[in-house]
């Protein structure tokens, strides 16, 4: 025993906290002379509280979770920052059988495809509308979430107002395919496995899917109070270069069945390691038989998959401007900017040698094909990372870019 | 000075722990108090009963909803802001320590609240203390009766006093630096899977 560094982390019960347990059980923690100890919670409203009152010092976080922290949007939040983000993609959109069938009589297949399958819940919308029926009820696991995000925009997109045309609640992540079967919600965006366990059980469809709506979006990250951050540079510096050498690990299709094991064991998921398996591999049983293997679903290293990218934090920025949390302004802007660090994430990771990207923010959704991009000498690839309608967000323009943004709130 | 009582809704799946923060609360003199075990349905209590102050257990995973519900002030139609505010650290740690968490309608006195949840506090922290003491008793009379069944396995098959069978187990728990209990499963284990008729 002894080690340098000690450091107390929180979690969720969720597959993209797979970064984070495997730096602490795949022992890549320890060889970077850190103590990890991981606790495992059950609300993102605990990971706050015990962040802000020092139980914890660093979590899983959803990624715009931080940003709506420093912007003053959460009770008891601390100041919070992400040097380090814990994967891209992995959310789906399930809908339940009955709506999966009105979406088919409106042209809906399971292609994925979030324009047609979009246009099609646009057509039941309407055609509920006409006989007075109640809005369909979709849940998402946070206000501050990336699901929340995407589910707005391919709405939006589609042609549907998120905001009047449907109702969105809040339902915690193991209580979705639930509530689905119950017919408390009529769909939900969340990440897996709690999509598929809706499909296996018979009781929905998986629509579409986060890396289809936009390709290489970002999603869970590590979020660390700013004051520990500030007293224990070189205890996080080590941390982020264990997380590192554990996302590669991830990332390793050679070591799937280790990984689905791991996270399948009752301290972290505690479900079967079958059901981790569409997560690992992209590979999708989409209800009714249909099933379809996803480019990118999930992605905990590749594609620079770590790096806190500033235009990610930007685009979470620009949603809640659009949906009415917050009022656009440019100290808000610069909150949002100055929450993601990649100088921390560089100067952690430079002695390691490895492919850093040159920038530290990056037009969203303007490479079509993979690129190769980075610095000393090594290679990183990034992209193809569409927006599914075309959309591309240049962090440089974001005045313009919410003058697009289609059924936007107006802020009081 | 007549104050309004406060309405107090205690959120809690734990039914024991329920009622006895809700007895703590009506000895402390609040006579509004609701007690809630399933959240299914809760925005409609919640609009019924408009609660001043909401105190919940904090492994209840639907925390996030109700945060957001709170904020949504058209369905709680007054909007509620976390109790525990940075100015008492020490609250925060003790509440979360105990794990509770409580929200209160905006602009609410402090001081009217505070007993309130050093209330639930206490309560919380002497419930874990019961729940611990009841497993410790649990445990304590599953020891003794597998001391009992090694007692029997060795006064069977080795002939001895049940006082001799117990020195024995006792003897070579201190040999071994082990638990008497931890012995004596061993060799019922050990008796189990040699054969039926031997336990």
């Amino acid at each position: 025993m002894g080690f340098e560094h000690q450091i107390n982390a929180g979690f969720m019960p969720l597959f993209d906290s797979a970064v984070l347990v495997t730096a602490k059980e795949m022992g890549f923690a320890a060889r970077e002379d850190v103590d990890l100890t991981l606790n495992r919670e059950t609300s993102w409203a605990n990971i706050r509280d015990r962040i802000a009152i020092g139980h914890f010092d660093l979590a899983h976080m959803l990624g715009p979770m931080p940003i709506a922290c420093n912007l003053g949007l959460s009770p008891l939040a601390s100041d919070t920052i992400v040097p380090f983000a814990l994967g891209l993609g992995g959310n789906c959109v399930t809908v339940s059988n009955e709506v999966w069938a009105g979406m088919a009589t409106h042209g809906a297949q399971p292609d994925l495809d979030p324009a047609r399958t979009g246009k099609a819940l646009g057509g039941l919308i309407r055609e509920r509308v006409k006989s007075g029926r109640d809005p369909l009820r979709f849940a998402v696991v946070h206000p501050h979430s990336g699901h929340n995000y995407e589910l707005r925009y391919w709405l939006a997109a589609c042609g549907i107002d998120p905001s009047r045309d449907i109702e969105i609640v809040i339902v915690p992540p193991p209580f979705m395919a639930d509530a689905l079967a119950a017919g408390r919600i009529d769909g939900y965006c969340v990440g897996e496995p709690w999509n598929s366990a809706s499909v296996v059980a018979g009781t929905g469809h998986i629509a579409t899917v986060k890396a289809r709506i936009w390709r290489n979006s970002p999603e869970k990250v590590l979020g660390v109070r700013r004051a520990w951050a500030e007293k224990q540079p070189e205890a996080l510096a080590a941390l982020l270069r264990a997380l590192h050498h554990a996302a590669r690990w991830c990332q390793d299709p050679a070591n799937r069945g280790d990984l689905a094991a791991l996270m399948a064991q009752p301290a972290f998921l505690g479900l079967s390691p079958e059901l981790q398996m569409p997560v690992l591999t992209g590979r999708l049983a989409l209800g009714g038989g249909a099933e379809l293997t996803v480019d990118d679903f999930f992605l905990p290293f590749d594609k620079a998959a770590s790096f806190p990218w500033k235009s990610h934090a930007l685009w979470f920025y620009t949603q809640m401007v659009r949906w009415g949390d917050i009022a656009h302004t440019l100290e808000n802007a610069e909150i949002a900017r100055n929450c993601y660090r990649p100088d921390l994430y560089r100067a952690a990771l430079k002695p390691l040698g490895v492919a850093l990207p040159g920038a530290n923010a990056k037009v969203e959704g303007a490479l079509t094909t993979a690129t190769p991009v980075g610095s000393a000498g090594a290679s990183l690839i990034l992209g193809p990372d569409g927006f599914f309608d075309g959309g591309i967000f240049d962090p440089d323009r974001i005045d313009e870019y919410l003058a697009t943004q289609k059924f936007a709130v107006a802020h009081a | 000075m007549v104050r309004k009582p406060l309405a107090v809704l205690v959120i809690d799946e734990n039914r024991i722990r329920a009622s006895i923060i809700e007895a703590g609360l009506r000895e402390a003199g609040h006579e509004q108090v609701t007690v809630v075990h399933d959240v299914t349905g809760i925005a409609r209590r919640i609009a019924e009963i408009e609660p001043d102050v909401i105190v919940i257990d904090l492994e209840n995973p639907n925390r996030d909803m109700l945060e957001n519900m709170f904020q949504l002030s058209r369905v709680v139609k007054r909007p509620i802001a976390m109790f525990v505010d940075r100015s008492d650290q020490a609250s925060i740690e003790a509440a979360v320590d105990a794990g509770v968490s409580a929200y209160v309608v905006d602009g609410l006195r402090q001081e009217r609240v505070k007993p309130i949840l050093d209330m639930a506090v206490s309560r919380f922290n002497a419930f874990s203390r019961m729940s611990r003491e009841l497993e410790e008793a649990r445990n304590e009379l599953e020891n003794r009766k597998v001391i009992d069944r090694a007692k029997g396995i060795l006064m069977k098959s080795r002939g001895l006093s049940e006082d001799a069978a117990y020195t024995l187990l006792r003897k070579t728990a201190m040999n071994q630096n082990r638990k008497i209990s931890d012995i004596a499963q061993s060799l019922v284990t050990a008796a189990d899977l040699l054969g039926p008729g031997e336990s």
